[in-house]
């Protein structure tokens, strides 16, 4: 699933005229602009309440099942202060108003000290009147997406003062997967630029980053048990790596923020920096009847290999608390096996014959029970499902090849698996930002199937491969193109299938993402009340 | 110079059928051998550089920037003094830190003083870089001093920035400079960045850190291309009506004359030049907000429609206007030229222009707009002519057989033909800017520099090789005019056609340029 070639998808979908429930007021100069991804249910009144950054206070509801205390919450309701009010100093005190506002929160259920799910309800209500606003929800991941809703909501006028209309919103994602994947192999991304990217991630809704950390051309991750994998085989072995507490920072930040770490270690193929620092572990590829001095895929003729995987996947799903591990699995180039003796003669052992799909399947096979053994649901790229003769072993795939790929969603959901939709979502690959239309016209479930299948397409992701892309252009590249597509994951299809109704709002949503200092791309010619000023 | 407006609108259009314009993966594209090359990393390669295998080192508490005795810039010269600091900063990380241990004894080894000698008796100190500016320099390392000779400031301002990069940091930390010996030049005189301030608006923070990345990269001439149909970000102080109107918002989206000239100066001081361009009659819908009757009323079919055109080429006012814009802008903005634009004009709205018709036959146009936007763009050149600037103008209006001055600039923009274009401005004796390769903002992908960098500006079909030398832009060397070559650096011409890249090495990449195809 690296670089794809350019596809010619004859994708041609017609865009389906819906009415937007979305009630916009221009009442005299108060513009509501309106809160990206769409909520499903969302009504603006233009009756306005003025806000004042210190009158205005979160506090739990009396019967919520989380109270003061609750990590989560607590460090939301700072974030968000700093973000509903962009301009607020302790200084700066000439709000007009003076009504204080309060926010009530409540819980059905206190989750503050877990982390975020494949499971976890995300679904609240936030109605807002007079001097109150209240947020309810089942989960504290539900309290997260609709403060986020809150502090979309609220806008300021020309003089600065602050206010938010009267509104209600029933709210929940279309689908429960909804991810990022981040390259950290082909170049090293400071541990700050993956918590700003999480912060943005926040800011659409996104609940998964796929880390991405090691492939090829580098393995910046530091284990525990074979510390020499990141010794040899990072790009530098002090500088450019993730430390044990920093993948902790990232896991916990994500977490504060109701985002799921979901780490790939992507075998057999996609691992020349393993060998670096794990001798044995690669097979050796040979020319005529000698050894060759390169290296292949992963060995899968040796007990140690397993050994090895076993150990290491030990310590991964330790140190990563998410329920699911992707295993990759993708892109495997069979001529080095092939060209070795001695995995010829393991073949032969096997009963494999020269059938090279069926020792890839082997080997994946031995990795998912690795991994389901230590309590983890595994997910693979669509390469494994398409060799795969036991498909039954397998539990999640992840589509991501180009052309007709909901052809491929429908086969994967027939064999009852559970799918990742990648392919429309390759945000790498050239497009100018204006061309963000064609990450928002995807329509994952159009494909003639059940009921039962539909519900087995649990989300989609979007990927940012890192051949191109460090930290000087992941922002621009990701945002607020990726925003495109976190919209089509959670709101109502019907309501969001206008292009030119999404337009202004998404124009919009990038103004906000740079108020917030994210360096989002413009989507064409025109301008931000406060542009970026970083440089 | 607009075909992305086209091509963006098209993009868009085909919006909903994604993957069919996905086509932009150049297959062509070489992946480079990287290797360490014995010139370190200097960019762009010096015309002739020799680099010893003998290191020397340099350290802050005792390194220098001096001015050699017999300079003729000397320590009031802010554009030298400013630069020691920068580069100092740049070498060492860090501002000098001031009497510490000068006493301390230096090696034999050590670099500890780069004198810098400006060679001509007007160091142009004060002044600012023009088109005819010497930017030679010569610099000798070694220890314990290096030498940087250059005829002018501008000459120095590039030498700093050669000594800059040569400097490199040894296994221990230790800076580290090998004994070198550098003589350089550019091969054309007019390098220039073209950024556009209409369609965004981009923070005055922004442009500056773009000079500074220009000065790293030995560019010479900041385009500003600072209004267009989008927005008049541009404050003007006799028409303050224009940006109030026609910027993006009238406070936080404009240039005031402060900030302008804080650029025109932060440019100055890297060796820069700014050329603002005030492009007319075509992309000025922004002007209109604020000027009244300056743009063309569109008609729809006998009545006026309520949208306007190009500027209106037939009303007296109109010419009164652009005299006192025109003078202001050669006012504020020092360089010697100033970019007209001319391109793009769509002649619909004139067409529909009752007035216009009428204008045309009592000039005995017929129906030919190019005359009328001829006639309109020769009244222009007077005007400006009067503010005694040079000009440039976009490729059309020479296209559109405009009288132009003989020291007048074409820019060449448009993609295709362009070496066709280079040939006949050339042969019709104008000097010449190339654009036409270098469209930075066409979404492209991967190894994109390549493309960027294979381009051979002087590959077309020339049926006169005696133009050669008055190319991008040198309209002050002249050296057929007078017989003396100002620069006294750009080669004969028959050896420019024989060897066309003169002392040009290109280690550490593979060579692009030999052997390379003609008319990449």
């Amino acid at each position: 699933m690296k670089v794809m070639r350019a596809v010619n998808t004859k994708q041609c979908v017609p865009i389906i005229y819906a009415l937007l429930q979305l009630i916009i007021f221009y009442g005299g100069r108060n513009v509501v602009t309106g809160v990206w991804p769409l909520p499903h249910a969302l009504t603006v009144f233009p009756e306005r309440y003025p806000l004042n950054p210190r009158t205005f206070y979160f506090d739990y509801g009396r019967h919520s099942a989380t109270q003061q205390g609750c990590s989560v919450l607590d460090a939301a309701f700072r974030r968000y202060l700093w973000i509903i009010f962009p301009d607020y100093t302790a200084e700066n005190g000439q709000f007009a108003a003076n009504n204080s506002f309060n926010l009530h929160i409540s819980t059905d259920h206190n989750d503050c000290e877990n982390y975020p799910n494949e499971d976890s309800s995300e679904r609240y209500n936030l109605s807002v009147s007079a001097g109150q606003a209240s947020l309810n929800a089942a989960t504290v991941w539900g309290i997260l997406r609709g403060l986020e809703t809150f502090s979309q909501l609220v806008y300021q006028d020309e003089h600065g003062s602050y206010f938010v209309n009267k509104t209600y919103i029933e709210d929940f994602p279309r689908f429960q997967f909804r991810g990022v994947l981040l390259d950290t192999s082909r170049h090293y991304l400071p541990v700050y630029a993956i918590l700003k990217t999480l912060d943005a991630m926040s800011y659409s809704k996104f609940n998964v980053l796929h880390w991405h950390i090691v492939d090829d051309p580098s393995f910046p991750y530091q284990s525990r048990s074979f510390p020499n994998l990141s010794n040899k085989g990072a790009f530098h072995p002090e500088t450019h790596i993730y430390t044990q507490s920093d993948a902790r920072r990232v896991i916990s930040y994500a977490r504060m923020r109701g985002i799921r770490v979901l780490p790939e270690f992507d075998s057999p193929g996609h691992t020349r920096s393993w060998g670096k620092g794990q001798s044995d572990l690669l097979t050796p590829c040979y020319k005529g009847g000698a050894p060759s001095g390169a290296f292949g895929p992963v060995n899968p003729a040796l007990q140690s290999t397993y050994r090895f995987m076993t150990a290491l996947f030990k310590e991964v799903s330790s140190v990563f608390p998410d329920s699911y591990i992707h295993l990759g699995g993708d892109e495997v180039d069979f001529s080095c096996w092939r060209s070795n003796p001695h995995v010829r003669v393991f073949m032969q052992k096997m009963g494999f014959g020269g059938d090279f799909p069926k020792l890839e399947a082997f080997y994946v096979e031995n990795l998912v029970n690795i991994t389901s053994a230590l309590n983890k649901t595994s997910i693979v790229w669509q390469d494994v499902f398409d060799y795969h003769e036991r498909r039954s072993a397998l539990s999640v795939v992840e589509v991501w090849k180009h052309g007709c790929y909901l052809c491929k969603v429908r086969q994967v959901t027939k064999a009852g698996l559970r799918v990742i939709l990648a392919s429309p979502w390759y945000l790498d690959l050239p497009g100018p930002t204006h061309n963000w239309a064609r990450y928002y016209t995807v329509w994952p479930l159009a494909f003639p199937g059940s009921e039962k299948q539909k519900k087995l397409v649990i989300g989609g992701e979007v990927c940012m491969w890192g051949e191109y892309v460090d930290a000087t252009n992941l922002f621009p590249k990701l945002w607020p193109r990726a925003s495109a597509a976190a919209e089509r994951l959670w709101s109502d299809e019907k309501q969001t299938s206008s292009v030119e109704r999404a337009s202004p709002r998404l124009e919009d949503f990038r103004c906000k993402l740079l108020r917030r200092g994210i360096q989002a791309g413009p989507l064409y010619v025109g301008h931000c009340k406060h542009e970026y000023q970083g440089v | 110079m607009r075909a992305l407006s086209v091509s963006a609108l098209l993009l868009l259009a085909l919006g909903c059928c994604w993957g069919t314009q996905d086509n932009f993966l150049d297959e062509d594209v070489v992946e480079p051998v990287i290797q360490a090359s014995k010139y370190g990393s200097l960019w762009p390669l010096p015309q002739k550089v020799q680099i010893s295998d003998v290191p020397l080192k340099l350290s802050g508490t005792t390194f220098e920037f001096t001015d050699a005795k017999g300079s003729t810039a000397g320590a009031s010269c802010s554009v030298l003094q400013n630069a020691y600091r920068r580069y100092f900063d740049y070498i060492f990380g860090g501002p000098k830190k001031q009497k510490m241990s000068r006493n301390r004894r230096s090696g034999p080894t050590e670099v500890t003083e780069l004198q810098v000698s400006i060679t001509s008796p007007d160091s142009q100190c004060d002044g600012y870089p023009g088109v005819t500016s010497d930017e030679s320099y010569e610099l000798s390392v070694d220890a314990p001093v290096a030498v940087l000779k250059a005829p002018t400031v501008w000459g120095a301002l590039h030498g700093l920035e050669t000594f800059s990069q040569l400097v490199y940091e040894d296994k221990y930390g230790a800076k580290t400079i090998n004994s070198t010996k550098v003589s350089d030049f550019p091969r054309f005189a007019h390098r220039g960045i073209l950024l556009d301030s209409s369609r965004h608006f981009l923070p005055i923070k922004v442009l500056l850190a773009n000079l500074e990345t220009m000065a790293m990269n030995k560019f010479n001439v900041f385009h500003w291309h600072i209004v267009d149909d989008q927005s008049f970000p541009y404050l003007s102080r006799t028409f303050p009506q224009l940006s109030q109107k026609g910027a993006y918002h009238p406070y936080t989206h404009v240039y005031t004359p402060a900030d302008v000239k804080m650029v025109i100066e932060f440019a100055r001081l890297r060796g820069i030049r700014v050329i603002p361009e005030f492009d007319t009659p075509g992309h000025t819908q922004s002007w209109g907000k604020g000027q009244m009757d300056l743009l063309t009323p569109c008609f729809s079919g006998a009545a006026p429609s309520g949208t306007f055109g190009p500027v209106n080429p037939i009303l007296n006012t109109t010419y009164d206007f652009m005299s006192r814009f025109f003078k202001e802008v050669s006012s504020v903005f020092p360089d010697g030229y100033v970019h007209l634009g001319g391109d793009e004009v769509d002649f619909s709205c004139w067409k529909s222009n009752p007035d216009i018709k009428k204008f045309m036959d009592e000039q005995g146009f017929g129906q030919d707009y190019s005359k009328l936007e001829s006639f309109y763009i020769q009244k222009l050149l007077d005007i400006v002519t009067t503010t005694k600037k040079g000009y440039i103008i976009w490729q059309e209006v020479f296209d559109n057989g405009v009288k132009l001055k003989p020291d007048t600039v074409v820019h060449v923009w448009m993609g295709s033909g362009s070496d066709a274009e280079m040939n006949k401005v050339t042969t019709a004796g104008y000097t010449t800017i190339l654009s036409a390769p270098w469209y930075l903002d066409y979404i492209s992908y991967a190894q994109d520099w390549q493309k960027y960098y294979k381009v051979e500006p002087l590959n077309f079909n020339a049926e006169t090789r005696h133009t050669y030398p008055r190319l991008e832009g040198q309209p002050g060397t002249i050296p057929e005019r007078d017989g003396k070559n100002y620069l006294g650096r750009v080669p004969d011409p028959a050896v420019l056609s024989l060897v066309p890249e003169p002392y040009l090495l290109r280690p550490g990449l593979a060579e692009p340029l030999q052997g390379r195809p003609a008319g990449f």
